[in-house]
């Protein structure tokens, strides 16, 4: 099977890579860019461990393949905090309300409050939990990640 | 209340930073250079004898660099009973049994060389019900297994689960009422996101590194040099470094058949071998909580006193047996100690059949006791005519009592927590409305001060301060999320006058780290706190002793503020932490700033008839909540949950609560959606669509009440939170459905198909 070129904006940058035709944006992402912050926890679409944003909307990049983010823009977690390291608002309201515990889902979970809020500023409690609603988490019963993304958006 | 510094405070938790930016390294982000890949071929049957294994045609893949059997492997044998080999050689009991293993330079590779290795089976009888698997003349799992007085072959494991205390028999006669019932609970699955996962290294001297993510980094060495004996390598080293662990909740309090093919591969290979479980695989190749089933009786006099708790349970041990097989003893505790009952009869038989084999789980055998025993109080209490909050009430555990398993419990907190339980639910006008809304409490009993499981409960602190003031901890507690590491920081930092963020927490490595007998039964907070305190006070003693010197002042006039030395009776006496210690540092025949410190607990072992004071100090917690019954669906809504607890002392109150919330939430899931399905020991569903954790729209708002009680043996009174708040859950939500609709479901988890077809038998 032959390689084939792909480019796409990955956290602002632009990059040029031969990837395996089947390969999806996971195994792109962390096996050949070695882009470890995104998750695995199920390689079926079903956890939301993986979640990045394409042109600013959640995929689930294990199950989304590679090719197609040909010309697109890709933002994983590590394109969250900006040049000088300094975390974004969302990040910094999951550190400071406990929204955290082993932090296998939080990479996902940031991301998709990131979209909700991007999208709309202002979230009930009710799209708060929708917009989360594909990221599974074991530990916090959630509670404390729906607190820490009200109080981001109202930042 | 004291004027604490660093206690009580809302701390982030400290790798926080590290997590959310996507930079924590797990086990599945961690690569070792020249590092190859093991995958797992497993049974395609419950129950079979191996004929042939033909792994020529894997062998010949390029890329392969090893395929391992049972047939040219040596006899390792591992878990609580010694009775599984990581490689399966002449006979497969379960579909979870591994058959081959194939090492290959990527993932792809060895998947596919799975492909190729050729099994011939010949399909055995199998048995998946635990009360038939003991009926005489059963297939038998393990041929060899002999039980009972005349030593014969038998399924039913020889530990003869007993508990006796007072005269059930005679107590029984004596009550006025007495409910009996049987209750059922199924397997449910850890759900960790990370799935399992590790990379075995040998270096050049046969000595082994293993990358993990254990919860028991000192108890996995000692089982990681048994399988080093057994392979011919006696005297070598194990070191295990644990990667950032993606949830534990039990699953991780044991060793497993792929940590040990790992090594296997890795000492043929020469090379690291690294082996991540799928999401399939972790469904049903690693170990659920245990399924019961569980015939109790209760009975009370007719002011509602409890006169005896009779429990006769069969327990499905699976094809082997881990650490989870143990669970018994850890139900004695609820079905012994929760509420006051005098007389006491327990006995528990775990059962080899082809299902899959169970495991620790959060609560440990704790919320399968005490869904049928709190949600037996309340058929009690309606057969008394009593109020279940006045029946409760009248039988709370108190302080000083001794419990008829010789449990001391000093503090206690119980009442209190089931009064303002009573309060936030509105009981007295909430309670018997039977309109399809319904309120409901249960309470729970758990270690709360260590468990001597072991014969050491122990945890080593070792403290090193260093010129500038950065204070080292290096402990021997697992942190796995749940916040043991900024506990520990706060309270070094409590008694040494410092700040958190001074102080630094190291717990990964058994190379560096003191012994510790593992995160398990809620001990890490009271036991590596109270081993970290330990260490901090010698450390301080030091400090002040040093300071005396350069001060003018006696040692005891001194003490530590904010990173400053002062002396109590002259404030104008005073100095940094820092200069005091490179003073010391840099005087002739210097000193360095460091102590060790090993904490065992005081409390014991459970004697041969299973009572002692297993813990030092006991967890008490009520959970209450009203839910919403849909008639026409079945469906169970909850509107309000309660969850008070007595925690001693909370340490960091945002991660206490952290601790609730997960852990309530768990339960819910326990209770309403949760169940590893198992078809003739197949699971069918391992995935997350179709097993059911709660998402971000499915859990109710959990309201947590911290009672505190103070602790005189607890670090700054603090006690164990870390499985209470899943404990009472089930039986709480059972009960508010039983007044909401008036239907009692007694078999987990209470789906809507169970509601309705109780109604539908109601009417």
């Amino acid at each position: 099977m032959g390689k084939q070129t792909l480019s796409f904006t990955l956290n602002g940058e632009p990059i040029q890579i031969e990837v395996e035709p089947h390969l999806t944006l996971l195994q792109v992402l962390r096996d050949k860019l070695e882009f470890t912050g995104t998750k695995e926890g199920c390689g079926m679409g079903e956890c939301g461990a993986c979640t990045v944003l394409l042109n600013g909307k959640t995929v689930n990049s294990c199950i989304f393949p590679a090719l197609e983010v040909e010309g697109k823009s890709v933002t994983t977690i590590e394109g969250l905090t900006d040049g000088q390291g300094n975390l974004h608002s969302i990040q910094k309201a999951f550190i400071e309300y406990g929204a955290i515990q082993c932090g296998f889902c939080t990479p996902g979970m940031v991301l998709s409050a990131k979209a909700l809020l991007d999208e709309n500023t202002k979230p009930t409690e009710e799209e708060i939990r929708h917009g989360i609603a594909g990221n599974l988490c074991r530990c916090t019963g959630y509670l404390q990640i729906i607190q820490a993304i009200k109080e981001a958006s109202e930042q | 209340m004291q004027d604490f510094i660093n206690i009580g405070k809302r701390i982030p938790k400290m790798d926080a930073e590290e997590k959310v930016t996507g930079k924590a390294i797990y086990i599945h982000d961690l690569k070792v250079p020249g590092m190859l890949y093991g995958k797992i071929l497993y049974s395609p049957h419950p129950h079979a004898k191996i004929l042939r294994i033909d792994t020529s045609e894997a062998e010949r893949l390029p890329g392969v660099r090893a395929v391992l059997t049972g047939y040219n492997t040596p006899p390792i044998k591992f878990g609580f009973y010694k009775d599984n080999p990581p490689l399966k050689a002449n006979k497969v009991r379960s579909y979870r049994d591994e058959v081959a293993a194939v090492a290959a330079i990527d993932p792809d590779i060895a998947e596919d060389a799975l492909n190729l290795i050729r099994v011939e089976y010949e399909i055995l009888p199998a048995i998946f019900d635990p009360e038939e698997a003991m009926k005489e003349g059963a297939p038998l799992i393990h041929e060899e297994h002999l039980g009972g007085k005349e030593k014969k072959p038998t399924n039913v494991l020889n530990l003869p689960w007993r508990l006796i205390a007072g005269d059930v028999d005679e107590a029984r006669k004596n009550s006025d009422y007495v409910a009996e019932d049987r209750f059922k609970v199924t397997w449910v699955a850890h759900c960790c996101l990370g799935t399992s996962g590790c990379v075995a290294q040998f270096d050049l001297k046969n000595n082994l590194t293993m990358y993990s993510n254990t919860q028991i980094p000192s108890l996995a060495q000692k089982d990681y040099l048994d399988a080093l004996s057994a392979m011919g390598l006696q005297g070598k080293k194990a070191r295990v470094i644990k990667a950032m662990i993606g949830g534990g909740f039990g699953s991780k309090l044991d060793t497993y058949a792929y940590e040990y093919i790992a090594i296997l591969l890795a000492h043929k290979t020469r090379k690291p071998v690294k082996i991540i479980f799928s999401r399939e695989e972790e469904f049903f190749a690693t170990s659920p909580r245990q399924p019961a089933i569980i015939h109790i009786a209760q009975g009370c006099t007719k002011d509602g006193k409890l006169t005896f708790r009779d429990i006769r349970m069969t327990l499905d041990n699976g094809a082997y047996t881990s650490w989870g097989a143990t669970t018994p003893s850890v139900m004695m505790m609820p079905i012994s100690s929760l509420y006051k009952v005098p007389n006491v009869r327990y006995v528990a038989k775990c059962v080899y059949t082809n299902n899959t084999w169970s495991q620790a789980m959060r609560g440990y055998g704790n919320p399968q006791a005490t869904f049928a025993i709190d949600s037996q109080i309340d058929i009690l209490a309606e057969m008394a005519g009593i109020d279940p909050l006045d029946f409760r009430m009248r039988n709370a555990n108190t302080p000083g009592e001794v419990t008829p398993q010789n449990f001391r419990i000093n503090t206690c907190g119980l009442r209190e927590c089931i009064d303002v339980v009573a309060q936030k639910l509105d009981w007295r006008q909430n309670r018997g409305r039977r309109d399809g809304r319904g309120i409901g409490m249960a309470s729970m009993i758990h270690v709360g001060g260590g468990a001597r499981v072991y014969k050491s409960d122990g945890c080593g602190t070792i403290i090193k301060i260093d010129d500038f003031g950065t204070v080292n901890v290096i402990t021997g507690a697992t942190d796995m999320g749940q916040g043991a590491d900024t506990v520990i920081a706060q309270i070094v930092a409590e008694e040494l006058g410092v700040r958190v963020e001074d102080v630094v927490v190291t717990h990964t490595d058994t190379d560096i780290c003191p012994w510790d007998v593992g995160a398990h039964a809620s001990r890490t907070t009271f036991v590596a706190g109270n081993s970290a305190r330990g260490a901090a006070k010698k450390v301080k003693e030091q400090l002040l002793e040093v300071a005396a010197k350069s001060l003018g002042e006696n040692p005891e006039n001194l003490d530590i503020r904010d990173r400053t030395i002062f002396s109590k009776n002259d404030p104008e006496k005073k100095s940094p932490l820092g200069k005091i210690l490179r003073a010391a540092h840099y005087a002739a025949g210097g000193k360095m700033v460091m102590a060790e410190h090993f904490y065992d607990p005081p409390n014991e072992n459970l004697d041969k008839e299973f009572k002692g004071n297993l813990s030092v100090t006991y967890a008490y917690g009520t959970h209450g909540v009203e839910v919403e019954v849909d008639k026409e669906t079945g469906q169970v809504k909850i509107l309000k949950y309660i969850a008070a607890h007595d925690v001693g002392r909370a340490i960091n109150p945002m991660l206490l609560e952290g601790q609730v919330y997960g852990g309530a939430t768990m339960g819910i899931g326990y209770a309403l959606t949760e169940r590893l399905i198992l078809q003739d020991g197949k699971v069918m569903n391992p995935n997350f669509l179709d097993y059911k954790m709660l998402t971000a729209k499915d859990v109710p708002n959990i309201e947590p009440i911290v009672v505190e009680t103070d602790d005189q043996f607890g670090p700054f009174g603090a006690k164990g939170i870390g499985e209470p708040g899943l404990v009472p859950t089930a039986p709480a939500i059972a009960n508010a459905i039983y007044d909401a609709v008036g239907v009692r479901i007694k078999d987990l988890p209470i789906t809507p198909e169970k509601v309705l077809a109780a109604l539908k038998e109601k009417k």
